[in-house]
C-alpha cells in the first residue's frame, strides 16, 4: 500500500471512531492502534493476575468462613477477569504465552499498586475499597471505548466488580464499628492504601504522555487528575462515615470549586515502584513465574493426552 | 435414642474434610498451572467451604450453645477436628493436588448418596445438594488423573509417585467412630464400610485407564478421625485459625 | 513455538428458548477441557443451561474488505420490509 493510501485509510478510520463506530478483530487498523490496545489490554490482564496475589495472602486466614468465601470468589474474579482481558487481547493477533513472557521478563507493566504489601486483615477491606473503587472509576468509561473486544470485555469485569468495592468497604464497616483493636487495623490499613490509591489512576495530566490520543480512540474518556478528583470526592464521605480519617493533612473541602482540595502526592515514590524498587515488585513476579514454570509439565501432559486420543479416534475411523 | 452430641461429632466427621480440603485449594489461588485450571480449583474449594457452612450451622444449632459457624470452624484444638489425613496432605505439586481430590471425590460423592437417604432432613438436603457438586469434581479430578497418568513420560511418573504416596490414606477413610456407628444405628449416618468395594473399583478403574498402577499397600494411615493428624495439620490450622486465636471474641 | 494450549470461542446459551451467544474464549487441550474450562469461567454466576465450544481456527469469516459488496446491496431493499407497505389506518393489525 503506498503512503497516500494508507493516510486515506488512517483517515477514514479515525472518522469510524468518531462517529463512535466499534472497531473489531478482522477490521484494518493503524499499527499504531493495534500495538497501542495490545499494551493497554494485556496491562490490563497482567494487573488483574498480579493483583490476585496480595489478596491472594489471606485467603488462608480469614477471620470468618462468611469472608473467606468472599473473599476466595473476588480473587478468582480477578482471575476471571485477567482471562477475558487476554482473550481480548488475543484478537489482536498476539497469544497469551506471548504476552506472559512479557510479563515475566518485566517487559510489560502492570499496576504499582499491588507491589504493595498486605500486612493485616484490613488490608483486604482497603484494597476491596480503595483500590476496587479507583479501578472501577478507571473502568466503567471503558466500557464504551472503540474496540469491541475491550469494551464487551470491560462490560462484563464491570457487570462482576460491582461486588468487590461492596465486600471490601463491609469489612472497613465491621471494623470500624469492632473493638479499638480492630479500628486500629481500619485507620492502619486506610493510613498505608491512601496514597498509592492515589497515585493509581495514573501520573497527573501534565507527566501523562498518552492522554491525547487514548482520548480520541476513547481508551481514555477523562484525564488522570479527573478521575483522581472524582475518586477522592466520591470517597471522602465514606471514610467520614464510618469514622476513619484519611492521612491527609492538607485535605479540605473547597466550597467554591464544590470539590476536595488535597495534598502533594510523592510522585518519586510512584515512579520507584514503577521502575521495580516497590517493596513487593519482585515477589509478585517470581510467584507468576513459578506458577507458570510449575505448570509447565502439567500443560504439556494434558497437550499430550489430547493427542493420543485424537490419534485413536483417527485410528478407530480406519 | 441419638444425643445432639453425637449427631455433632457425626457431622464433624464428614465436614471438616470439606474444611480442611477447601482451605488446601485455597492456597492455591492465584498459583495453578494455568489461569483456567485456577479458576475450576477455585471453585470447588467454593463449593466444599459452601458444603462446610451448611454442616456447620447445623452443628453449631444442634449444640444448643450460643455457637455459630465460625467458633465450630475455627476455636476447636487439632484434637478435636475429625478429617482424614488425606485432605490434610500438602500441595506438593500438581499431581499430588490432583491425585488427593480424586482419592477424596471419588468416596466423597459415595458417601451423600448414601446420606441424602439419611433420617435427619437437614444432612440430607445438604447431601443432595452436594452430589451436584461433587459430581462435578469427580470428573475433573478422573480426567485429570487420566492426563497426567496418560500425558507424558514426566507426568506419568510425577502422577504414579502422588499415587503411591497417597494410596496409604485411602483405608482411612472407611473406618467407622464410635459416632459413625451410633448415626448408622439410629439411620442418621452411612455405613462406610460397605463402600470400600464399590470406590476400590471406580479408583482401579480411573487409574487402569491412565495407564497407573495401583499401589499394593498392605498397610494404610489412620487418625485423623480420632484427632490424631500428621505434622502438617498444624500449620495448616495457625494459617486458618491465625485470627480467631490472634482477635478472640471480635466480629468481622 | 511451545506446545501451547489452543483457543476456543465459547457460546453459552444463558436459558432455554434463547439461542446460544458469544461469551469469550478459554484455552483448552481438548474439547471436553474447553467445555469445563467454559463452564468454570463464564457460568460462575449461573449465566448458562447450555454451552457449545468450537476451536477458534476451525471458524471461517468474512473478511471485512468485502463487507461492501456483501452487505451493502442489501440496504435499498427495502420492500422486503413491512415498513415499504401502505395500509388503511382502518387496519390496525397486520
Amino acid at each position: 500500500m503506498s503512503e497516500k493510501e494508507i493516510k486515506n485509510l488512517e483517515e477514514i478510520f479515525e472518522q469510524r471512531i468518531a462517529r463512535d463506530e466499534k472497531i473489531e478483530p478482522k477490521d484494518w487498523m493503524p499499527e499504531k492502534y493495534r500495538k497501542t490496545h495490545i499494551r493497554q489490554i494485556s496491562q490490563h490482564a497482567h494487573s488483574e493476575i498480579i493483583g490476585m496475589l496480595p489478596e491472594g495472602n489471606w485467603i488462608t486466614r480469614a477471620p470468618s468462613l462468611r469472608r473467606k468465601v468472599a473473599l476466595l470468589a473476588k480473587v478468582q474474579d480477578e482471575a476471571g477477569h485477567g482471562l477475558y482481558l487476554y482473550s481480548a487481547c488475543e484478537t489482536l493477533g498476539i497469544s497469551r504465552e506471548e504476552l506472559y513472557e512479557q510479563l515475566h521478563t518485566g517487559k510489560a507493566k502492570y499496576s504499582s499498586i499491588f507491589n504493595y504489601p498486605t500486612l493485616t486483615w484490613a488490608d483486604m477491606g482497603a484494597i476491596g475499597w480503595l483500590v476496587d473503587g479507583a479501578a472501577i472509576i478507571n473502568q466503567v468509561p471503558l466500557c464504551s471505548t472503540s474496540y469491541g473486544p475491550y469494551a464487551r470485555a470491560m462490560i462484563r469485569v464491570c457487570k462482576e466488580e460491582s461486588f468487590h468495592q461492596r465486600q471490601g468497604y463491609e469489612i472497613m464497616i465491621s471494623l470500624a464499628n469492632g473493638t479499638p483493636e480492630q479500628k486500629e487495623m481500619a485507620q492502619d490499613a486506610l493510613n498505608r492504601w491512601w496514597w498509592p490509591s492515589l497515585m493509581m489512576l495514573g501520573p497527573t495530566d501534565a507527566e501523562s504522555v498518552h492522554t491525547a490520543q487514548s482520548m480520541k480512540w476513547k481508551l481514555k474518556r477523562k484525564t488522570n487528575d479527573e478521575l483522581r478528583q472524582q475518586f477522592i470526592d466520591q470517597t471522602v464521605p465514606q471514610a467520614d462515615l464510618i469514622g476513619l480519617t484519611i492521612p491527609d493533612p492538607d485535605l479540605k473541602w473547597n466550597e467554591e470549586t464544590k470539590r476536595y482540595d488535597f495534598g502533594e502526592i510523592d510522585w518519586d515514590e510512584f515512579w520507584q515502584v514503577v521502575k521495580g524498587h516497590g517493596p513487593c515488585n519482585k515477589q509478585r513476579l517470581s510467584a507468576r513465574v513459578d506458577a507458570w514454570e510449575e505448570g509447565e509439565w502439567v500443560r504439556d501432559a494434558a497437550m499430550a493426552y489430547a493427542k493420543k486420543q485424537e490419534d485413536k479416534k483417527l485410528k478407530k475411523a480406519i | 435414642m441419638m444425643k445432639n452430641e453425637n449427631i455433632i461429632q457425626y457431622i464433624y466427621g464428614i465436614a471438616d474434610n470439606a474444611l480442611i480440603l477447601g482451605q488446601r485449594l485455597s492456597e492455591l489461588c492465584g498459583h495453578g498451572p494455568i489461569l483456567e485450571v485456577d479458576i475450576a480449583m477455585t471453585n470447588m474449594a467454593l463449593d466444599l467451604l459452601g458444603q462446610t457452612r451448611s454442616y456447620y450451622q447445623y452443628a453449631a444449632q444442634l449444640s444448643g450453645e450460643e455457637k455459630t459457624e465460625d467458633d465450630v470452624a475455627f476455636l476447636r484444638l487439632e484434637k478435636q477436628y475429625r478429617n482424614v489425613l488425606l485432605v490434610e496432605q500438602p500441595n506438593k505439586h500438581f499431581g499430588y493436588i490432583i491425585t488427593r481430590q480424586f482419592f477424596y471425590d471419588v468416596f466423597h460423592l459415595l458417601l451423600l448418596e448414601e446420606l441424602q437417604n439419611s433420617k435427619d432432613e437437614t444432612l440430607s438436603a445438604i447431601a443432595k445438594k452436594g452430589i451436584k457438586e461433587v459430581s462435578y469434581h469427580q470428573r475433573f479430578s478422573s480426567d485429570w488423573i487420566k492426563r497426567l497418568g496418560d500425558g507424558t513420560a514426566e507426568s506419568h511418573n510425577k502422577i504414579q509417585e502422588a499415587v503411591d504416596d497417597l494410596w496409604q490414606y485411602t483405608d482411612e477413610l472407611f473406618h467407622m467412630t464410635e459416632d459413625d456407628a451410633i448415626a448408622l444405628e439410629n439411620g442418621v449416618g452411612v455405613d462406610t464400610a460397605t463402600l470400600k468395594e464399590k470406590y476400590n473399583n471406580r479408583i482401579k478403574e480411573v487409574l487402569e485407564e491412565a495407564s497407573l498402577v495401583v499401589p499394593e499397600t498392605k498397610w494404610f494411615q489412620k487418625g485423623g478421625k480420632q484427632g490424631i493428624h500428621s505434622e502438617h495439620m498444624g500449620y495448616l490450622l495457625a494459617d486458618l485459625q491465625y485470627m480467631q486465636r490472634t482477635y478472640p471474641n471480635m466480629k468481622w | 513455538m511451545k506446545n501451547n494450549w489452543p483457543l476456543w470461542e465459547v457460546f453459552v446459551r444463558s436459558k432455554n428458548g434463547l439461542e446460544h451467544r458469544h461469551f469469550g474464549s478459554v484455552h483448552a487441550a481438548d474439547a471436553e477441557m474447553a467445555l469445563e474450562n467454559a463452564r468454570d469461567v463464564y457460568t460462575r454466576r449461573n449465566e448458562g443451561v447450555s454451552i457449545w465450544v468450537v476451536e477458534s481456527k476451525n471458524i471461517t469469516a468474512t473478511n471485512p474488505e468485502n463487507s461492501g459488496e456483501l452487505f451493502e446491496p442489501a440496504q435499498d431493499k427495502i420492500y422486503r420490509h413491512p415498513t415499504f407497505y401502505s395500509l388503511p389506518d382502518e387496519v390496525k393489525h397486520m
